[in-house]
């Protein structure tokens, strides 16, 4: 679309950014799952949105203007689908090849997302707040799941939401994890889930909790391994999301 | 960064190659459905000619009318579409006194529906420009040279040198699809030995909206009504419509004839029942093959219609797949688009070959069989067709099949335009 990117990114960077951003884009390779659950964790944030904000979900552009904050940004694959339908979205993530991958996809595809390789506590901080925060796929990662959930609620503006998704710690994600199935592990390199650090939506809903917040709604999410495709379920066990504001 | 955001407010565009049915039908539900945040650019130099001058007839299954009509355009060419209330198959030689009828389809396929509606492409082409105009489809009358692809579009070079990028290529070019060939997506294919005569025909009696078509051994001979017109003493003037398929071979030599033998032959074939006949226009002939797509799909690429499938006319079902097609391709893009998804992104070009690769390949092979079963004058084939070896035992499910084609409800969970309902 244009001819030579950002002056401060030099062409071997970028060259060597593409290669990765091929493996966080591809949507056959090894981010394949990701991909396939992108659909129904956009439609689950969009119909919250819409339903908060009294937008029409068939609009193609329904979070128009409303800010978004995506921690744990990565690629940018979920960054850039809530950019297209409007928001302003503002993408965290700590690994710094995360950020120049997403900047140079976001740009390629002509798209407004400002990126930051920051923390969510930073972001605090500075006393800046989201009609909507997103921790989605990031909660099993962190050191300190309160203080992490704490920060979250706090980037939330009044009258907006948080939602988040993650992996519970049950028998039966053990057995996924142990097994190595795609679902479970296959959106990130292996070994960056670990089954201890998985949080139960007893302990989300207890650190929500404590900063204030209550849960709004919440759903399982299941993997149909024939099609390939994820649906909603109430099914809790594996896959779950929910959404929540200052209660 | 003020050049990022400025593009980025900018609607996606999608080009549609080819203005077919099936291409203005996917325009226009594309634009109903989104407004201004898609840009929709169809390409096809045929754009500014007269439609009307089309007079080649359609059997509109009632899955591809309710789309139709959820689009706004059915109503506009409904007083002219002639009903098919019944449906009378015989399997015969040219020369048999009596044709058997062995499978009628006069029960409908629903609450009194009609088995399909016949319709002239120059209407519904009328109808769909119009409404395409209306709802802000960019109908440009020049054709696509080819495209090349980037990771985050398409650049469509258009003729005269203009390149149109855009999200997603739409290749409505037909059979011989050259924007198919360019992204190499290979074509299987074989052809009939056959070729089609259409021609509209008048007739001394009403057809009384019934549908014949004879299984002859040289091909099937399909009678399609259609709508009569009053003729200037106010007399209703009784057409049809004949799909007359016939050996390559046999073809130039009958088209070359004078008329009167040319006419001879046609009612060995047509029958006495209608009374006399006559051409009102001139036939046309053109060979009939089948082929399918390897895939319906490549980056930033869907085949639609004849480009993604050529099947034998045998049961009347190839407009109705690139119907079909333009439903399904419609829905994946509206519903991705409503996720913030590209138009032109995997994930809304893997749900589209999913939805239509299936029902598509089924019916380009249960056409191929039953010409196959059909076209050919082998004493054993025809007599276990006739003892019901080949017929009695296969028929109720072909039937069936036709039925529940005919009325979307094959393969998956149909797209929600072919149930009659907005997207």
């Amino acid at each position: 679309m244009t001819e030579g990117h950002s002056s401060t990114i030099d062409p071997e960077e970028v060259a060597r950014f593409e290669r990765i951003a091929e493996t966080w884009w591809d949507p056959k390779g090894p981010m394949k799952v990701l991909h396939r659950f992108n659909p129904v964790r956009l439609a689950y944030i969009r119909d919250g949105a819409c339903r908060r904000f009294a937008r029409d979900p068939r609009s193609a552009r329904s979070l128009d203007g409303l800010s978004i904050l995506d921690v744990g940004c990565g690629g940018g694959v979920l960054s850039e689908p809530l950019a297209r339908l409007g928001g302003n979205v503002t993408g965290l993530d700590p690994a710094p090849t995360n950020i120049a991958v997403a900047r140079l996809h976001a740009e390629q595809a002509g798209l407004a997302v400002a990126y930051r390789n920051e923390t969510v506590e930073a972001v605090v901080a500075a006393g800046e707040t989201f009609d909507i925060v997103l921790a989605m796929e990031v909660v099993e990662h962190v050191a300190d799941v309160q203080a992490f959930v704490t920060a979250c609620a706090a980037a939330v503006k009044p009258g907006g939401f948080l939602a988040m998704a993650t992996l519970n710690r049950t028998a039966k994600s053990f057995a996924f994890a142990i097994v190595g199935a795609e679902y479970v592990l296959g959106w990130l390199p292996k070994g960056t889930h670990e089954w201890e650090r998985f949080v139960t939506p007893d302990e989300l809903r207890a650190a929500l909790d404590q900063s204030g917040f209550a849960v709004s709604d919440e759903t399982g999410v299941v993997y149909n391994p024939l099609n390939g495709t994820w649906s909603l379920s109430g099914d809790m066990a594996v896959n779950y999301m929910l959404t929540a504001a200052r209660g | 960064m003020s050049q990022t955001a400025e593009r980025a407010t900018q609607s996606p565009r999608i080009v549609i190659a080819g203005g077919g049915l099936g291409g203005l039908s996917l325009a226009l539900a594309l634009k109903q459905s989104l407004g201004d945040d898609l840009s929709v650019d169809m390409c096809d130099p045929g754009l500014n000619r007269d439609p009307h001058g089309d007079t080649r007839a359609f059997a509109i299954a009632p899955a591809a009318r309710r789309m139709l009509e959820a689009l706004g355009v059915w109503q506009v060419v409904a007083g002219r579409a002639q009903p098919i209330l019944d449906m009378i198959i015989t399997d015969s030689r040219l020369n048999d006194p009596v044709r058997p009828v062995f499978l009628t389809f006069d029960e409908s396929v629903g609450d009194g529906e009609a088995l399909a509606h016949m319709v002239t492409a120059g209407d519904l082409t009328a109808a769909l420009v119009t409404a395409c105009e209306e709802a802000g489809v960019g109908l440009k009358a020049v054709g696509v040279d080819g495209f090349s692809v980037t990771s985050a579009h398409v650049d469509v070079q258009i003729a005269g040198g203009d390149v149109l990028p855009a999200s997603l290529l739409v290749a409505a070019d037909g059979g011989r699809s050259r924007l198919r060939e360019q992204a190499g997506i290979g074509w299987i294919s074989w052809p009939y030995r056959q070729s089609g005569i259409v021609a509209t025909i008048v007739h001394e009696r009403d057809h009384e909206g019934r549908a014949i078509e004879h299984f002859l051994p040289s091909g099937p001979f399909a009678i399609l009504p259609l709508k009569p017109e009053i003729g200037e003493d106010g007399a209703a003037i009784h057409r049809s419509s004949i799909v007359w398929s016939e050996r390559t071979e046999n073809v130039a030599g009958l088209l070359a004839s004078d008329s009167a033998d040319l006419l001879a032959e046609l009612e060995r074939r047509f029958g006495l029942q209608l009374g006399r006949i006559a051409f009102e226009t001139a036939p046309h002939a053109y060979p009939l093959s089948f082929g399918i797509a390897r895939s319906f799909v490549s980056d930033r690429l869907a085949l639609l219609g004849d480009a993604a499938h050529v099947i034998h006319p045998i049961a009347g079902q190839g407009l109705n797949l690139g119907l079909h097609d333009a439903a399904a391709l419609a829905e994946a893009v509206v519903d991705g688009m409503r996720l913030g998804l590209d138009p032109g992104s995997a994930e809304i070009l893997d749900a589209y070959e999913s939805a239509r690769r299936t029902d598509t390949t089924t019916m380009g092979f249960v056409t191929d069989g039953l010409n196959r079963l059909f076209s050919n004058d082998i004493l054993p084939v025809r007599l276990a067709r006739d003892l019901g070896l080949g017929l009695v035992d296969r028929l109720p499910a072909l039937k069936r099949f036709f039925i529940r084609e005919a009325a979307g409800l094959t393969g998956r969970e149909p797209p929600r335009l072919l149930k009659g309902e907005a997207l």
